[in-house]
């Protein structure tokens, strides 16, 4: 259950005019089908094809208007909404409006100002470096001893994981958990959060995992051995470095995941110091009286920065195409 | 929920592991698996149980715990916090004649249908399949401000949407020459469902645009030469290659929107219980008002719809495979 939303799919195929999206992990034999037809048609002899007439026909350049006419209002009804979160952290006079700010950074000391905005974004930190951490790891050792070692039941298990980490979301299953930590004591606690996330998020990490374990050839794990590599060797200078870029993606997502939860937060962590920025940031314009919008701007903006980026990172190096589409 | 098994590709979950069997030195008799690094079944055991105590006590337990609050009087506080008693069915009983609860799964079904399964699924056919046809950079425009709405942590975009929709100020108000029109208050429903449209449409848009490149050029090249007009190419020639998608996306989006918690962050519910989705109601009654016992029958409501929903989305993947 990767809890209630913030999602990524990050895509380990190449972004490529013609090139189809070869699936998770891209391995071999499982999307030949799909990769092969395109570059087929394209190494066939063209077909004797009609050259376009030089001058579009009216019903075309009707269609060339319409088409651009759906392109631009579908442009402007996605980026109406986010022009308040480039525009208004930089306005002299923020307000709900989207308008031409002039130009100040006073709106920042607000922000410093505060005493607990810049906690509260080194609690997401926290939170979503702690969920990384765990379920890099113990996703990466499950999904090697899974994909290499036949442990009876197996594939039940596989089945079960998927099955149970789509069903049990954090919305559906919050009234346990909230009780569980409860009587546990761990209301308030970080590390409480960040075992409730990491245990939604590990069985999508695991097959995501196991999809890049399954692509390494076996012969390099037992050229290693032949060579009197111990297992932990092996392991460590040969799975590693070759699963690197799944364990990369798997890092990512989870910490987009958790950087944008809200929900477990919210009702785990009652403590100020305590909450990460998804739930700090409404309190900023809920509690009684006007918004302050200079606070809310310029933190929305601040809160933004780390996902844009990620999502920059993950679209050149390796283009927004299907891997494992993953929302929570 | 976090779906990882690839549409696009149908890397299913379940496929053992011939294709990783790259190496060519594999023993057929032992099934495909060679523990070549020497693990052994009790130190492999040993690497899969840290991740599987997790998933137990975080995913399993809360699952089955469920099941046995909710047939008690739990309560946060006061004397059934202490001493919940056995109830029986009664808090089943309770919620299938609450006005409330009906009203909140009328309007979970609504918000699923307008939102994901009409309006995600709609938008996101639509805008692959207009950009295959655009400029790259109209292209990557379009697929990065989609992909920023659906990236963006669900606080700031609540809290974008109500700045957009705000009676006095807000932008939208100001372009529709609409001053003081309450879009939250007068049509809060109609409001969510844009916004959730907005929120997730990336991803039915990322699943058709891989979708809309296994249709092989040739035949689409035919149907040009035969002068099939655009609809007749989307029926006859892209709609059998994307059949099977539509299903698994439908599928998958609308467990997501039934599990969303983010109109809450908008709306809170109101007014008047008027945006009470199912997640919304559970968190107002089990964790504002304390009626654990309660709560916790209707989220096993909840658990079983999405067991429903998640059985017909891996039997359409073993189907497929």
């Amino acid at each position: 259950m990767s809890r209630e939303d913030g999602s990524i799919a990050a895509s380990a195929s190449e972004r490529g005019a013609d090139r189809p999206v070869s699936g998770a992990s891209e391995a071999p034999g499982k999307s030949t089908t799909v990769a092969a037809e395109p570059n087929q048609a394209a190494g066939q002899p063209e077909p004797a094809r009609p050259s376009p007439p030089p001058i579009m026909t009216p019903r075309q350049v009707v269609g060339r208007i319409g088409f651009y006419t759906v392109i631009a209002l579908a442009t402007a009804f996605f980026a109406l909404p986010m022009l308040w979160l480039v525009s208004t952290p930089f306005d002299d006079t923020p307000g709900l409006s989207i308008s031409l700010p002039d130009l100040t950074l006073n709106n920042f000391r607000d922000l410093m100002d505060n005493p607990y905005a810049l906690g509260s974004l080194l609690n997401s930190i926290v939170l979503a470096v702690g969920a990384a951490l765990l379920v890099v790891i113990f996703a990466a050792l499950a999904s090697y001893s899974l994909s290499r070692v036949k442990i009876p039941g197996r594939d039940m298990l596989l089945y079960a994981l998927l099955l149970l980490s789509s069903i049990v979301t954090g919305t559906a299953a919050m009234v346990p958990i909230f009780l569980m930590m409860f009587q546990l004591g761990l209301i308030d606690s970080q590390i409480g959060v960040i075992l409730v996330l990491s245990g939604g998020l590990l069985p999508a990490a695991i097959f995501i995992l196991k999809d890049f374990v399954d692509t390494i050839p076996k012969s390099y794990e037992e050229s290693a051995r032949v060579f009197g590599a111990s297992s932990f060797q092996i392991l460590r200078h040969i799975v590693v470095p070759v699963i690197r870029p799944g364990l990369a993606t798997i890092a990512v997502w989870t910490v987009v995941n958790v950087w944008g939860n809200f929900l477990v937060p919210f009702i785990l962590l009652r403590d100020t110091d305590k909450q990460p920025a998804a739930v700090l940031m409404r309190t900023f314009y809920t509690e009684g009286g006007a918004p302050n919008l200079a606070l809310i701007s310029t933190f929305s903006l601040l809160y933004s920065i780390p996902v844009v980026l990620m999502y920059l990172f993950v679209n050149r190096k390796y283009g927004f195409r299907f891997h494992g589409g993953i929302k929570s | 929920m976090a779906q990882t098994t690839s549409p696009a590709t149908e890397a299913a979950p379940d496929e053992p592991d011939e294709s990783a069997s790259g190496g060519g030195t594999r023993d057929p008799a032992d099934g495909g698996e060679t523990d070549v690094v020497g693990l052994g079944k009790w130190r492999a055991s040993a690497f899969v149980a840290p991740a599987m105590v997790l998933v137990a006590v975080f995913l399993v337990f809360p699952a089955l715990w469920t099941l046995y609050i909710g047939v008690t009087n739990y309560r946060l506080t006061g004397v059934a916090a202490r001493t919940p008693e056995f109830v029986g069915l009664d808090n089943y009983t309770q919620a299938l004649g609450d006005a409330n609860f009906l009203n909140s799964l009328y309007l979970t079904l609504v918000f699923v249908l307008f939102s994901a399964v009409i309006g995600q699924n709609g938008l996101g056919f639509a805008l692959a399949w207009r950009l295959q046809d655009a400029r790259g950079w109209v292209k990557r425009l379009v697929e990065s401000l989609v992909l920023l709405a659906w990236i963006l942590p669900s606080s700031i975009v609540a809290f974008l949407w109500i700045a957009l929709l705000d009676r006095d100020s807000g932008t939208l108000n100001a372009l529709l020459g609409t001053p003081g029109l309450a879009w939250l208050i007068e049509y809060p429903m109609a409001s969510i469902i844009i916004f959730n449209i907005w929120r997730g449409t990336a991803f039915s848009m990322l699943l058709y645009s891989a979708a809309l490149a296994s249709v092989p050029p040739s035949q689409l090249e035919t149907a040009r030469l035969v002068g099939a007009s655009r609809w007749q190419t989307l029926r006859d020639i892209v709609f059998p290659h994307v059949r099977g998608h539509v299903l698994t996306n439908t599928l998958l989006i609308s467990l997501w929107t039934f599990n969303d918690f983010t109109p809450f962050l908008i709306t809170a519910g109101g007014p008047n219980g008027r945006t009470e989705i199912l997640p919304v109601y559970i968190y107002n009654t089990a964790i504002t008002g304390g009626e654990m016992g309660y709560g916790a029958a209707v989220s096993l409501i909840m658990l079983v719809i999405n067991l429903i929903i998640a059985m017909f989305y891996l039997r359409l993947l073993r189907e497929r495979k």
